[in-house]
């Protein structure tokens, strides 16, 4: 068993060591296998930049209620007796007598991307004076909370880097629309951050809504208080609404998007995979070949098949793990924490997110790294096992 | 012509290494046509947007709705043949997960596209009939609906005075050019008007012809002012302009999708065709200067190997775009929220002339090595 890895290793060792001999060749199969890992790692840390955005975003002590059969805040509508209603609920935390629940509106402003220069889709949010005591974990960076009852608003500071004509002190006009910025805030990097803050009810007012809101944002006793909270709604026949979890409704609202780049991300990945493959088993027939003779004289010599087929496969696997960390390193230091936007095609308004090299990814990038290592090493060990030593040392 | 076979004949004196350089060529086009596929798909419909249609909408967001009685300002201004309105109803079908666009149109809508074709018969029932609905083809196939059937969609905006699903009738199914979304669902606006709880008399956004496409902006222009100081200030735009501007908001695909195209082709084509032609030259070295000896040119034995290194990458590239674009035809793709999936004639051209750049790219220095080689060194060579 000793004399078998002893014997194992010296020929792994050998070929490791003899693969400058090979360099052209040995770079083909390393960077078709980089280059794979790159663009995995890449177009896979665009969805967990995105859902990491929106997942941020949800508190599980948090609910969010809306009108019932709105796919999004967008799209639903309360009467603003109703809100009254659901801040009666039990389960919603109170300080005092005073429910913890913000009512709010959403809609859109046209806002130029710096980038481009082109118009882009951005949340507009209209408050209640609780909404920042429900969401505790924002903090204004710089300026001040506007004031209610004024025509004053705050951005988000994704908003702020991504969108021009909404920096501090500048005042923003569109249509009847016109906002003075006081304030930066920030939340964690969440996709609240790509949104401006007013207070509601001068989105009420300028978009003729009325008396009316579409979502409510209500903070719990507990996060085990959801469903007390949410059964004393739905039962509610005043009411038809729907109750979600805030950190649901904000995996609900990502999921399209994630699961299109990630369906995008993997395809490619894996068809770049095969290519690769085959670009490896052809670097490992040529590094076999090259090394017909050498192989046949270890065997000659008493060396095992097994010890040999090992071998090719321990080149190969090296070939792909340099790949794979290169590939894997340069995705990182190139993408990770790339700022930019997109629209969510759920909500229809932007979100601002930064790309996510995160370690799992990593993890997945070398290890695919590594099977396409296996996979391309193998056919050609066995060739090399299965060497006949005497045509083999007569050949050449 | 005569020097065909000895290519081919070298092709064949290692076949392992022929086949897996024609498979990672292959790979490396069907990824080119899968991200064609893909960025056509993010383009929606800018390639095949009207050069005589302008889009009006709200000027603060395309969510804020317009006044219906703006219709017989926008007809009777100059340089515009027509106008028709559409109101984003939204909706899903069964499930949540079944979605497409729902609108709620005029009568005549359908006359500003006349890329979307309706039977006229079936045009004529829709007209008579108040609940009525045209589908499209992909979203009939898909669901199994057929002409007459009843179908419900789940509100999601315009909540029906009563429940929360509205009924439609299928009258009539709609098809069109390729590359123009057939899985829109369209219902008579009056329907949605007199169904809805509020916002009676508002629609989403005009559609309007006009007389000359040239003319486009200064009609657009005098439609804006038009309506400035209103209530609701509006924005004209082509509608590949428009179209053009939800590609913006997604971001730049294109530089995503060329990116990872350079990646592709350089370690799945370039940097393998290239090496295999190296080792092919390298170990074709003695036959080479044989060849030399018996009188082939220089110019001839450059070309012997920059035609096999083409023809590596035109049969590996032509086998994968030919199978990214039976794939595509046959409906190998579907995506709720991309409902076009098409591949360009554009595209598969481009795809063959880079086959061949690729091809000489990679050969080229064989090529050269090929060609400079002495014929007394390369004999001495063993």
């Amino acid at each position: 068993m000793f004399r078998w890895l002893s014997q194992t290793l010296a020929v792994a060792a050998l070929s490791i060591r003899t693969i400058p001999q090979r360099a052209s060749s040995s770079a083909v199969a390393m960077i078709g296998i980089a280059g794979v890992v790159i663009v995995f790692v890449a177009v896979l840390s665009i969805g967990e930049g995105f859902r990491a955005a929106m997942a941020q975003a949800g508190a599980p002590d948090r609910a969010v209620v809306m009108r019932g059969g709105a796919d999004s805040e967008m799209t639903s509508g309360l009467p603003g007796a109703d809100t009254d209603v659901i801040k009666q609920a039990p389960g919603l935390l109170r300080v005092g007598n005073r429910p913890v629940a913000s009512a709010e509106l959403y809609v859109l402003v046209d806002l130029n991307k710096r980038s481009t220069g082109t118009p882009a889709n951005v949340p507009l949010r209209g408050i209640g004076a609780e909404a920042l005591e429900v969401r505790n974990e924002v903090k204004i960076i710089e300026g001040r909370l506007f004031q209610f009852g004024t025509n004053e608003a705050i951005v988000g500071r994704a908003a702020n880097r991504q969108f021009s004509g909404v920096n501090l002190g500048s005042e923003f006009m569109s249509g009847n629309l016109r906002l003075r910025i006081v304030g930066i805030f920030e939340s964690n990097g969440s996709v609240g951050e790509t949104e401006i803050w007013c207070d509601s009810h001068l989105i009420q007012g300028i978009y003729e809504r009325g008396n009316s809101y579409q979502s409510v944002l209500a903070k719990l006793d507990s996060p085990a208080a959801f469903d007390t909270f949410k059964n004393w709604l739905t039962t509610n026949p005043q009411l038809n609404v729907q109750v979600l979890r805030e950190s649901d409704f904000y995996a609900q609202q990502s999921q399209v998007m994630s699961s299109l780049i990630r369906g995008i991300g993997y395809t490619i990945a894996v068809l770049m995979g095969i290519g690769a493959v085959f670009g490896a088993i052809l670097t490992m027939y040529t590094a076999v070949s090259s090394r017909t003779r050498e192989i046949a004289t270890l065997r000659a010599l008493g060396f095992n098949t097994g010890s040999v087929l090992i071998s090719v496969l321990a080149e190969s696997l090296a070939l792909a793990a340099v790949g794979g960390l290169v590939g894997g390193l340069t995705a990182y230091v190139a993408f990770n924490g790339y700022q930019t936007s997109t629209m969510n095609f759920q909500t229809f308004s932007q979100v601002a997110f930064a790309f996510a090299v995160t370690r799992s990814l990593l993890v997945q990038g070398l290890t695919y790294a590594l099977a396409m290592g296996l996979v391309g090493g193998l056919m050609p060990a066995i060739k090399a096992a299965r060497l006949p030593i005497a045509t083999a040392l007569r050949e050449l | 012509m005569k020097y065909l076979p000895l290519v081919w004949r070298n092709l064949l004196r290692r076949k392992v290494r022929t086949i897996f350089t024609l498979a990672s060529v292959f790979i490396a086009f069907v990824l080119y046509g899968f991200l064609m596929v893909v960025q056509n798909a993010f383009s929606m419909g800018v390639d095949v947007a009207g050069v005589d249609r302008l889009v009006l909408m709200h000027k603060v967001s395309l969510i804020q709705l317009l006044p219906i009685s703006y219709t017989q300002k926008i007809r009777t201004t100059e340089g515009v043949s027509h106008v028709g309105y559409s109101t984003w109803f939204g909706g899903t079908y069964q499930d949540k997960a079944n979605q497409f666009a729902v609108m709620a149109i005029d009568a005549d809508y359908f006359q500003l596209y006349p890329e979307m074709r309706v039977p006229d018969d079936q045009m004529k029932a829709w007209l008579a009939d108040r609940p009525g609905a045209i589908v499209g083809k992909a979203s009939a196939d898909k669901y199994g609906w057929k002409i007459g059937d009843k179908i419900p969609i789940q509100a999601t905006i315009w909540i029906p005075k009563q429940g929360n699903t509205w009924f439609f009738n299928v009258d009539a199914i709609y098809d069109a050019d390729k590359g123009v979304d057939t899985t829109s669902f369209f219902f008579h606006y009056e329907y949605l008007d007199e169904n809805r709880r509020g916002a009676y008399g508002m629609v989403g956004w005009y559609v309007l012809r006009i007389d000359d496409p040239s003319h486009a902006a200064d009609v657009a222009s005098r439609l804006d002012a038009q309506f400035a100081n209103s209530s609701a200030e509006t924005k004209t735009s082509t509608e590949k302009a428009f179209l053009q501007g939800f590609v913006n908001q997604v971001g730049n695909i294109k530089a995503i999708i060329v990116s990872i195209l350079a990646a592709v082709l350089f370690t799945l084509f370039l940097l393998v065709l290239a090496n295999t032609m190296a080792q092919s030259v390298r170990e074709r070295t003695n036959e080479l200067a044989v060849l030399k000896t018996l009188g082939f040119s220089n110019g001839l034995v450059l070309g012997l190997v920059l035609v096999e290194s083409m023809f590596l990458a035109l049969l590996g590239g032509g086998l994968g775009l030919a199978v990214t674009y039976f794939a595509v035809e046959g409906g190998g793709f579907n995506n709720a929220f991309l409902p076009v999936f098409i591949m360009r004639s554009r595209d598969i051209v481009i795809g063959i002339l880079l086959c061949c750049a690729l091809g000489i790219v990679a050969g080229a220095l064989p090529a050269t090595t090929a060609m400079r080689l002495r014929i007394t060194d390369a004999l001495r060579r063993t």
